[in-house]
């Protein structure tokens, strides 16, 4: 069995469920518009696949394989409502901004993807422990796109405006594009790229060699 | 367990799992609603507080909100009626055929599809002088209705503020609306001219404050111009004949002769 460390440090970077597992960017696109949200959500998944990767794990030797998903599906909903419901209790703001986001983490393939592929064949401590680093691995990579969508689209941080707005007498002109979803494409796109450029083990053998271009007098030749 | 896979154990684990879920959810979901309940009221009182500016009139949302009076309102005939307004909830009247209109897309600018018959209205007294209406509005923005309350002073024409409530516009475009900065811009601001047309838009850009209509205007939120678009036929549909304009005509006729 992997050491404790190892299987709660590794999904962070090595491992990382968004970047190398390319999973859950749904979410990674549209809640990260603004910091705070962000960091909600991010406590929300984290503690939902923590608690899911545990329960599943505690009950995975009764049931039954053919309905597995199923009883997994079931775990994560109840979770997820219950998440939903606190949040909704105790950061009525917040929960207004993320609206249907946090009902969707349902629907996130980290949840499943980590209850299918560790907690089914782990005990329930490492199951924990796993969900929760994958859930910080997750987290890294929402803080980082929300940071800088926050920061280049509307100069602010958590709120705190950073670079004051030509808008409102100062210098900085904000780039709307960032405060779109497809602008984390970019920054996720970038991210990935410095990853693996960091750690080389990542990049996958390709799949095909590009060919030379064939230099000009060869086809007109041909032509 | 020696077969797990056997159908009497598929359904004991599925149902056994659903009934411990259920329980687990109920016992949450009633647990937490008086809080989400009250959360949701505070909300729409702090709402209502910031529209008609009365905080630091009274000190506390708790307190200016127990001053307000709230008021059931005909909206067809523009007259007070006499039903309690503690039970009024807008969801309810909106599924009530008996209770709203719907409306022909000549008529719907704000795209709501219906409008409801009766609408609760929050009357701010100050020695016995009206002095702030807040009225409940909605209508389409980009990726949904807006819903919020705005209130006008006591000459029935200016404009004291416009919150939103609830909304799905992008953040750090749309939801602007919720900017404190664009919100100041509308203090002030007038709704109707001599002829009782309704002038007030949001515009394209920014208002020329040396334009004499810059009274009426207001400035469009960047990168959201059907946001802005939404906000100006949210009020030109509120504040027109299908909305509350003859309830604040009666209100006006009231006001000069009490």
């Amino acid at each position: 069995m992997a050491k404790t460390s190892e299987v709660l440090l590794s999904p962070i970077f090595k491992d990382n469920p968004i970047a190398l597992q390319v999973l859950g960017i749904c979410s990674a696109l549209a809640v990260t518009s603004k910091l705070y949200p962000t960091l909600i959500m991010c406590v929300a998944l984290t503690a939902t696949i923590t608690l899911s990767n545990f329960f599943i794990s505690l009950i995975r030797n009764i049931v039954p394989s053919n309905i597995r998903i199923i009883v997994q599906m079931t775990i994560i909903s109840s979770l997820v409502i219950i998440v939903d419901q606190l949040l909704k209790a105790y950061d009525y703001e917040t929960s207004k901004t993320l609206s249907v986001f946090v009902g969707l983490i349902i629907t996130n393939c980290i949840v499943m993807g980590r209850a299918e592929a560790y907690a089914m064949q782990n005990g329930p401590y490492m199951s924990m422990v796993d969900g929760f680093g994958n859930g910080l691995g997750y987290s890294v990579i929402l803080i980082i796109v929300g940071s800088i969508r926050e920061l280049i689209g509307s100069g602010q941080l958590l709120g705190v405006q950073i670079f004051p707005l030509v808008s409102e007498g100062g210098w900085y002109v904000s780039n709307n594009f960032f405060l779109l979803p497809p602008s984390s494409f970019l920054i996720i796109g970038l991210f990935i790229w410095f990853l693996r450029s960091w750690k080389t083990e990542q990049v996958e053998p390709a799949e095909f060699k590009m060919s030379k271009n064939a230099p000009k007098e060869v086809k007109a030749e041909h032509a | 367990m020696q077969n797990k896979d056997s159908i009497k154990n598929i359904l004991l684990i599925g149902i056994g799992l659903c009934l411990v879920c259920a329980a687990v959810i109920s016992i949450i979901a009633v647990g937490l609603k008086e809080l989400q309940k009250s959360n949701a009221i505070l909300d729409q009182q702090k709402k209502i507080v910031a529209a008609a500016d009365l905080k630091p009139f009274y000190g506390t949302t708790e307190a200016a909100f127990d001053s307000i009076e709230e008021i059931i309102i005909d909206i067809e005939e523009g007259l007070i009626t006499d039903i309690s307004s503690e039970k009024y909830d807008l969801s309810k009247e909106l599924k009530d055929p008996s209770r709203h209109i719907v409306l022909s897309s000549l008529e719907d600018i704000a795209t709501i599809k219906k409008r409801e018959n009766f609408s609760k209205v929050f009357l701010e007294y100050r020695e016995d002088q009206l002095n702030t209406v807040i009225l409940p509005v909605r209508g389409y923005g980009l990726w949904g209705i807006l819903y919020g309350y705005l209130a006008i002073s006591s000459d029935l024409n200016t404009i004291v503020g416009l919150e939103f409530y609830q909304h799905k516009e992008t953040p750090g475009l749309g939801a602007e609306v919720d900017n404190p900065k664009w919100k100041a811009l509308w203090r002030g601001k007038k709704i109707y001219d001599e002829n009782g047309e309704i002038l007030i838009k949001v515009m394209k850009g920014k208002v020329d404050n040396t334009n004499e209509m810059s009274t009426y205007q207001v400035d469009g939120l960047s990168g959201a111009t059907l946001t802005s678009n939404g906000v100006s036929n949210l009020l030109a549909y509120w504040l027109g004949d299908g909305g509350f304009k003859k309830f604040l005509n009666n209100l006006k006729q009231e006001n000069l002769n009490g």
